[in-house]
Formats: structure tokens, sequence, C-alpha cells
């Protein structure tokens, strides 16, 4: 890959680089940028769901195969923390500025620039431990990963080798039902503190290619998952929950599209049975968990295929390149051994200390996750499918929480958020944080309707009223006279009014059609303005028909 | 475990040629004192008697005159008359006078000043201008010093005759045939010739200190985490600190105290509070008969065994007999781990550089040789960029951080740090100073040891455990020995507690004060004068 890269990546002059720190400041400079380069996706919008789709059908034979293997599958995740600034220099950590217009001395690597340790990234990597049941390490140390990349600016990455930050802990999570359910633990191997590298931008033609610092000097948590997993859809849930948890904990955005989450999966597959692991395989450019699980049932298929046709000798220790167009991975590089990455002690950095009562202040100040929150919610009574669904996006969670806060059951709580505002989102494209019914508002509207005052037709009609504008269920009652009626002796004189005023079918009820109470019933609700109680009503309407 | 890192047969002292100490009769007719630059220039700013204007045109002629010879400098800033005249113009409007008013001060190569050439004198740097200046030099501009250029260095403070530069061979003002010493042989010769008052240096395994002693200059290497290293270019980070060159002890504490303290830009350096150094530079007329009495001083006795020059032994025992008068209670100490600093020291110094220095690849600035494909683009670039000895250095250092050697080798020397540590402080609980030579010889032949790099490394073996230990220690010219048109000097190394640079500050000044018999100017200087 490097063979074509790069040949005509030009130096600053020292004199053009000077000025040019001074200037970028007024916005307007960059490394021989190319415009046509930079159009990464620029979504604002985080996707609130983060589900992974049913997998594909797959052919009887193969499906023969794959009975007789087990995969063996572990993860790498890289997340970018949303902390202000870089992590070993002050440079604005901002996603999708113009190029290396977040730059300085420190995160260029120029000569005599030294780092010095953002502390929000210890404290993100302690939240993070700590949400993933790890043993902390109240004495860790940096250290330097040596190699040579124009990405890299420094020529090593500071990151942390023997002594992680936290290792040893475990993520729970549930399958969804659509994937066969139940209930899954994965052992996570460490958490460890480093910065990312920069960006290259190829040109369009291929001939030159220039370099951005602006990611260079962001900070990340790499976690290392245990070889636990066993199939695309665990993997991919896996990933799912270290998304769900990134953002319960508020340490980053966790999007895939942005990078800001990336996955690296290891995969290796063995005859059932056999003890010693198969060779292994890892795959990048997974930057959605759908193509986590379909990247690996393909390597699976891959791999067994491979062997049932008895060339295992083919499968080889390699990094592999998720293509999402083609739906199939390709040969990025071949491995010839381990690399070596000469790591040492970074000498510029001195060693983390963490107090106990540091870590037990953050202990302390921890949200419910997803696994406390899922558990829960089971224990109200709701079924799986409303738990993860409620459970799967913070904010959601939230809102949930704070409309059952108010009192409201659990049952209608879970109903209406998953039916008639779910719906309302997808088709707005909104998130529940933009919406303008409070939890206070819909924990009325649910009374409202419980106790009567309304009926449930009448309640949906205001749901999506009180969602894009907002007020309150009582006021918008009184202003729009939607009280429900239930007063008997006046739903019996609208039911007398509808049926004299329509003899011919009543006779036509009474000579056998009974299909017409509905007529009936839509009558008088019509009159009533849709305020007559449904239940009320046809009593007392079946009792006029029927007389 | 440890025996591997026992120096190798070509590592020994007995390389060293043997030469007499001078009696003093050559020089026996100096007798004042030598006076601080620093204070004299404020009294005569002060006193209206001259102006910064004024002594910046003096350094700049001295500059002009012997630069030619000596070759100290690898850049002469052209800001040198405009900071003078507007410090002059300060100093009219009657403002105060910052510590370093009107001090004109040489600055290593490998320290970065802001639009001035930052090169480490090296080719993968040439032409450099860094954006900003080392937290030492913004320090000094707004004390009012005036940095008159950039002083030459073996590259990237590798090697310890500044040959190794890839621009220039700085010459010894004392004999123009001899090195400078390095790596800070500019910075010394500078200082040395009175081209300028002060000067800052680096030293990661002696490179102040060693040049010091050729040169005949005081050099003072702090503790480390004294003084900030950012903006220094980095050679061996855990090793390396930026250190003091003046004429006399008072200018080398006073400039170290100007550039001490902690910096939030870095993480290394310490929070310790920076004493009042001045209290310390008594004039000599105030001294008491033992002035200092009861001042333990250890005399190490490894320093002093076969391979060190005859001369420079006889040099350190007179010292040592100074202090003795003086008042000190002399006794010898043992160091046991001294002999394994040298090995431990090229491995980890070696290990760090090959790290530091992969920043250099051609891609952001420097030297950049255009390729067809990336490979090739580092190793042109590299490869025509450093010099052999820092390329010796890059490969060495790889080798010990490579899998498979680095127990063997960088996780060793890291044992034997902690063991040598462990001894310098145990022989300073017992003593409030340890000495030593400085260097197992004076000044020699340039060229003399250029085609045997062990031998120069040999030479570094009184300096480098200071630097594992990261204590403080000053070099102060203690006598001359045969060699070059009038004698070569030689300095004394005095090796202090963890920021206990105060304390030999004050030991340094009396010494210096009292010693009689000896002037430290080079002859060259009696030329041009």
């Amino acid at each position: 890959m490097s063979t074509t890269l790069l040949r005509t990546i030009q130096p600053n002059q020292f004199s053009l680089l000077a000025t040019a720190l001074f200037r970028r400041r007024t916005g307007n400079f960059s490394v021989r940028c190319c415009g046509s380069q930079t159009t990464t996706t620029h979504e604002a919008k985080q996707p609130s769901q983060s589900r992974v789709a049913p997998k594909n059908h797959r052919s009887n034979k193969l499906d023969e195969i794959l009975k007789d293997y087990e995969a063996v599958i572990g993860i790498e995740t890289h997340v970018q923390l949303s902390t202000l600034t870089k992590a070993f220099c002050s440079c604005p950590n901002n996603y999708g500025s113009y190029p290396n217009t977040s730059i300085c001395p420190v995160c260029m690597g120029l000569p005599g620039a030294l780092p010095v340790l953002n502390s929000k990234v210890v404290e993100f990597g302690v939240r993070l431990g700590l949400a993933l049941n790890c043993d902390l390490s109240l004495k860790s140390k940096f250290d330097r990963k040596q190699y040579f990349y124009p990405d890299l600016p420094k020529g090593y990455q500071i990151s942390q080798f023997d002594i992680p930050i936290a290792s040893g802990g475990y993520v729970d999570l549930d399958i969804p039902l659509e994937f066969g359910g139940g209930h899954r633990r994965f052992g996570i191997t460490r958490v460890h503190m480093e910065e990312d590298a920069g960006k290259l931008l190829h040109s369009d033609t291929g001939d030159y290619s220039q370099v951005d610092l602006n990611r260079a000097g962001v900070p990340l948590l790499e976690i290392v998952s245990e070889p636990d997993m066993r199939s695309g859809i665990e993997a991919a849930e896996y990933a799912c929950e270290m998304q769900r948890i990134v953002r319960y904990l508020g340490v980053g955005n966790g999007n895939m599209q942005e990078g800001s989450l990336r996955c690296d999966v290891n995969i290796s597959i063995r005859p059932i049975g056999q003890a010693e692991f198969g060779t292994k395989v890892e795959i990048k450019n997974l930057n959605a968990f759908s193509a986590i699980s379909r990247a690996i049932d393909y390597e699976i298929s891959r791999q067994a295929l491979l062997y049932n046709q008895g060339q295992a000798d083919q499968i080889v220790t390699e990094t592999r390149l998720w293509e999402e167009g083609a739906q199939k991975s390709v040969t990025m590089r071949k491995k010839e051994g381990l690399a070596d990455y000469r790591y040492f002690p970074e000498p510029d950095l001195p060693e983390v200390i963490l107090t106990q009562e540091y870590v037990d202040g953050i202990r302390a100040s921890l949200p419910e996750l997803p696994e406390a929150k899922r558990r829960r919610y089971k224990a109200m009574g709701l079924g799986m499918q409303d738990v993860l669904f409620l459970a799967n996006d913070v904010s959601v969670a939230e809102y949930f929480d704070a409309v059952i806060g108010k009192g409201a059951e659990v049952k209608s709580v879970a109903n209406w958020i998953m039916s008639d505002i779910a719906a309302y989102l997808k088709n707005e494209k909104l998130s529940i944080n933009d919406i303008k019914l409070t939890p206070q508002e819909l924990a009325e509207l649910i009374a409202a309707i419980k106790d009567g005052t309304i009926s449930g037709k009448i309640g949906k009609e205001i749901l999506f009223e009180l969602l894009a504008k907002g007020g309150t269920v009582k006021g918008m009652i009184k202003a729009k006279d939607l009280v429900q009626i239930t007063d008997p002796a006046e739903i019996e004189k609208m039911v007398i009014k509808v049926v004299s005023e329509n003899p011919k079918q009543l006779e036509q009820y009474r000579s056998g059609k009974t299909k017409l109470q509905g007529y009936f019933a839509g009558q008088v609700m019509k009159m009533s303005k849709g305020k007559a109680n449904p239940g009320l009503l046809n009593k007392i309407l079946l009792e006029k028909l029927n007389a | 475990m440890l025996s591997t890192l026992q120096p190798p047969r070509s590592l020994s002292l007995r390389r060293f040629q043997t030469s007499k100490l001078i009696v003093s009769s050559a020089s026996s007719s100096v007798t004042s004192p030598p006076q601080s630059q620093i204070l004299t220039t404020r009294r005569s700013l002060l006193s209206g008697e001259t102006t910064v204007s004024e002594i910046a045109k003096s350094y700049l002629s001295r500059i002009r005159l012997t630069e030619p010879q000596l070759k100290c400098f690898l850049h002469v800033s052209e800001n040198v008359l405009k900071d003078a005249q507007e410090i002059d113009q300060r100093i009219a409007k009657g403002e105060e006078l910052g510590p370093l008013a009107g001090v004109i001060i040489g600055v290593k190569d490998n320290i970065c000043t802001q639009g001035m050439p930052s090169t480490a004198a090296s080719r993968i740097l040439e032409h450099y201008r860094p954006p900003f200046d080392a937290t030492v030099i913004k320090k000094i501009k707004d004390l009012g010093g005036i940095v008159v250029g950039k002083t030459n260095m073996d590259e990237f403070g590798m090697g310890s005759t500044t040959e190794a530069s890839a621009f220039q061979v700085t010459v010894n003002p004392w004999d123009l045939t001899r090195v400078p010493g390095g790596s800070s042989g500019g910075s010394a010769a500078a200082v040395a010739a009175r081209q300028c008052m002060v000067s800052l240096g680096s030293d990661t395994g002696g490179s102040v200190r060693q040049p010091a002693s050729f040169c005949g200059v005081v050099g003072l290497k702090p503790t480390y985490g004294r003084v900030s290293r950012f903006g220094l270019m980095a050679y061996a980070s855990s090793l390396d600190v930026i250190g003091c060159f003046g004429s006399t002890v008072a200018d080398a504490g006073m400039l170290l105290h100007a550039v001490s303290g902690y910096d939030r830009f870095d993480s290394t350096s310490s929070k310790q509070d920076v004493p009042e150094f001045q209290s310390q530079f008594l004039s000599v007329d105030h001294f008491e008969s033992k002035p200092l009495k009861g001042v333990k001083v250890g005399i190490i006795r490894e320093t002093l065994e076969d391979g060190v020059d005859s001369g420079v032994r006889s040099a350190t025992q007179e010292a040592a007999s100074h202090l003795e008068a003086l008042g000190c209670i002399l006794t010898e100490v043992s160091l046991p781990s001294f002999s394994l600093g040298l090995p431990a020291y090229y491995v980890i110094a070696s290990s760090e550089s090959s790290s530091n220095l992969s920043r250099y690849d051609g891609v952001r600035y420097g030297n950049q040789v255009m390729a067809e494909e990336l490979n090739k683009l580092y190793e042109c670039s590299r490869g025509e960029g450093f010099g052999g000895e820092v390329k010796m250095r890059i490969l060495m250092g790889t080798y010990a951080l490579s899998a498979g050697y680095y127990d063997a080798y960088y996780k060793r020397a890291q044992q034997v740090r902690t063991l040598i540590q462990k001894d310098f402080k145990a022989a300073l609980e017992q003593n409030d100073i340890l000495i030593s030579p400085a260097a197992p010889s004076a000044a020699y032949k340039i060229g003399e040891k250029k085609d045997d790099p062990l031998a120069m490394y040999a030479g570094d073996i009184m300096t480098v455990n200071v630097n594992l230990a990261g204590l403080p220690a000053m070099v102060l010219p203690c006598g001359l020995v045969e060699g070059g048109p009038s004698g070569l000097p030689v300095g004394l190394q005095m090796i202090g507690a963890a920021f206990d640079e105060a304390k030999l500050l004050k030991v340094g000044h009396i010494f210096e004060q009292t010693l009689k018999g000896s002037s430290f100017v080079p002859p060259l200087l009696a030329n041009i004068a």
C-alpha cells in the first residue's frame, strides 16, 4: 500500500511553517490539502439506534459445513474521547475541522516539544474501566509504541504497554430475541489510554498524499476483549454494548461513521472439539455494527470452506479489509511474524498515580449502566423486547425513567414511547431530546386516559401536538373542550337521536344486519365530537338497538 | 547478573596519555580573584558608566575577531543591537533592570529560539527556525538577557569533542589544535574566549561539564527536573538537562537561577522551590578564615584509579587539599557501581535517542529527499540528514530495544541505574558533596579520537553516573596541565544531593575565589587584547 503513496509529500519550508502556525488562527492554512479529498461525512446526528440487522440466509450446504466448526472472536475497540482538548496538548479536539487547523508544536512533533497529560483522559479511563468491571492500576505508566508512518508525527505513539490503567473485567449483555435471545458475559482483557494518529488524504490520481494532523493526539481508550465471542451477532452485540456504555458514561460520542468508535476484529475457527486455536485473521474497516456481523460471518464461511476443501494451509495470519460495497473482505497485508514496536517507558511523562479516594469518587458518580437498567426494567415486568428498546439509547432510557418517576404506569409508558413517540421521531428524524413533550406531561396524558378524562383516541391526537409544540395536557383539554362524556344520560340522549334519525338502518339491523352497530357507534361518536366514552356508548347503543 | 555490563577492555581508562601538572609559576603574577561578569555589567549599567548597546557592540566585535579561528557559533543573531537598544531605552525611562539586563548569552543550537536557526548541528534540521522559544529562552528574554547566537555542538549532543557537528569544527581557545570538548563545545569555548558572558548548554552524560573542564570555565549541570526541557531537542529524555556556563561560579549560578523552576509544559520539571543563590556569592573580603569549616567532602576513589591522566589526578588531589585548607573534612568514598555506569549510560541514552530522533522523518519539516515511495523517502531523508555518530547511536538503541534484547540491555541498564542511584545516595548521606576529576584528561588533539569512538566514550566515565542518578554537579577549573602554548585547564567536578545546587555554588564560589596561582583566561585572548 505504501508504495503508491507519498510520491510528493512535500515538506513545508521552515519559513512557511513558522508563518503557518500563526496564520492558522485566521483559518486559512492547510498543508497542501486537496479539497476534493476532504469530503468526509458530516452527519450531525448520531444514529439513535444501535441495532443489528438480521443475518442473511445461507445455503443449506454451507450450514451443513459450518456445523462442524466453532469460531473464536476477540475485538479491539478504539473509543475517541470527547475531551475539550487533545490528550497531550491544549489543541481543541474538534471533529471535522479544516485540515491542519487544530495543531500545535506538540501534536506536530516539532523538535523540543513535550507532552503534558490531559487529566480528563485519566478520568475517562477510570470511568470506562469501572463500567467494564475492571481492576484499576493505581500506578500505571505510558510507553512509546514505535513505528514509522507519515500520519504519526513523532515516529511513536504514546500508549500503555505492560501496565494498562484497567484490566480483567467483563461486560454483560442480552442478545435480541430476533437473534435467538439469551444473556451473555464477555471478558474484557484490558483498557488502556493512548493517542490517535493523523489522517492521510490521498489524491484522486493516487500519485501523492497529504497529511492532516488534526486528529493526531486526540485521546483514545482501547478496549481489548477476551476471545469469548462465537458468532457475528455476538460480536456485533458486544460492539453495540460498548457504544451504549460509552454514551451512557458520556466519555465519547461513539459515532462509528466519524470513526469515534472503531472495531478491529480478530477471528479464527477450529473444528468443534479441538482445543487449540486456529490461525487468527484480523478484519479492519468495520464502520457499522451490521458490517461487523456480516464481515465475521463471511470470514467464518471463508475459513470453513477452506478447511472443508482441505486447504486449511491457505488460512494465514493477515489483516483483511472489509469492503462494504462488495460485502466481502480482501487481504490488506500479510504479517511476517509479529511486528516489533520496541515499546519502552515514555520518559517525558511521569507515572499515573491514582488514589483510592479519586477512584471511589468516580465510582460514586457513575450513572446507572445499560446492564443495570435492563435488569431493572426486566424486574418491572417489561418484556425483553421492550427492555432492549428502552435501554438501548441513554436518552430514551432517561426519558422513560422520568415519566415513570411521575407515577405513570410502566407498561403504558413503554407502549407510548415505543409506538407513537418512536414513530414520530422516525418520521421527523428527531431524537427524543428534541421533543417538546415533557416527561411530566406524558405522565399526565396517560393519567388522563386512565381516569377517563379523555379517550385514548383523543389522547393520540393531542400527543402529536404536544410533541411538536409542547404545552400541558390539562391546558389542551380545556382549550379544546376535550373532556370525555361519561354521563350515561347524555350519551343516551345522543344514541336516541341517532337511532331515531336512521330508521332505515335500524330496520336493517333488526332484520339481522348487526354489523350496522358500527355505523351507529360512528354516528354517535361524530355527534359527541369524539368525546363519548366508547364503552358506555356501545353499551347504551346495544340496549337501544335491541330494545 | 550484571557481569555483561562490565566495560569491555577497549573502554579501559588506560588509553589516556599522561601529562604533568603545571606548578603555578607560569601564572603566578595573577592575584585578584575572578569577577562575575553579570554583576559587573549590572553595576556599570546602574551607574550609567556604559550602555547595553556599547556592551553588545564590544562583544560583537570580539566575535568578529575571534570567530574565524574558533568557530564557536553556528549563527550570530542579527538582532543583538536592536535588543540592546530596547533595553537601553527601558533603562532611560527609569524602568527596573531585569537580573539579566544587558547580559550577552550564547545558546547551544539544540535549544529552540523562535525565528532563529536551531539545528542541533544536524543537516536534517538545516535552516530550521522554530515557531516558539524554549522555556529557558523565554525566561532569559523576560529578564533582559540578550541571545547573541547559537553555539556549535556535536550533532544532537552525541559526542564529546564537537567534531560531530555537521557544519564546522570548533577549536579550543587554549590551543587551537585541540578540541573544546563536547557536546556543548561551542558554548564552553565561547565563554572561555569571552565571546559571550555566559551560555547555555545541555548535559546528557557530561556535555556541559567535560567541555567546561577542557576550556577552563565553570559548567553547572543542575538536578534533573530543575530546569524545563521544553524546547530542548531531546537526545535522551530521562538524562537531558539544560546547564549553564560562566567564567565564574557566580555567573553560572545566576544564569541557573534565571532559567530554573517548574514549567507546566514539561511534566518532568520539578515543583521544588528555587532558592536565592546570590547570597552564596560573598565577596572574598567577607570570608572567614575557614569559610568551609565542617563541610564534608568525599573524594570518589574510583575516579582516581589507573587510567586517569597523572596531571589530572594531581590537580584533583591539590584541589582536595585546598578544600581541606578552607576547613572541609575530606574523606575517601567508594562507589562500587561506578564502573557499571558507562555501559548502562550508553544503552539508555542510545535507546531513548533512537526513539527521540524518529520524528526527523522528512515529512513535516527538515531535510526531505523526494522519493518514489515511502520507505525510500525515509531512508534517503534520514540517511543524508544524519551524521555517522547519530546513525550509530540510533542503530545501537534500536537494537537494544528490540524484542528479545530488551531484557538483556535496556532493562538491565535500568537496574544498573538504580544501583548507581543507591550508591550515590549512600555516599551523599555521609558527605555534603562528592568530588572527582571532570574528565580523565585535559583537552586532546582534534582528530585524535575521531576514529575510535570507544576511546571517546570512555572519556565520559567521570560524568555519566551523575546523569544516571539525576544529581546536580558543577565543574570548575582547578589547575593547569602541560600542553598547548600556556598549559591546558583541568576541571574539578563537585557533585551534590538532589536540588542542592546552592551548596555546590557556595563551596564552588569560595574555592574559586581563594584558589591562588592560576588564571583561567586562555592565551588567545592576550593576542587579541
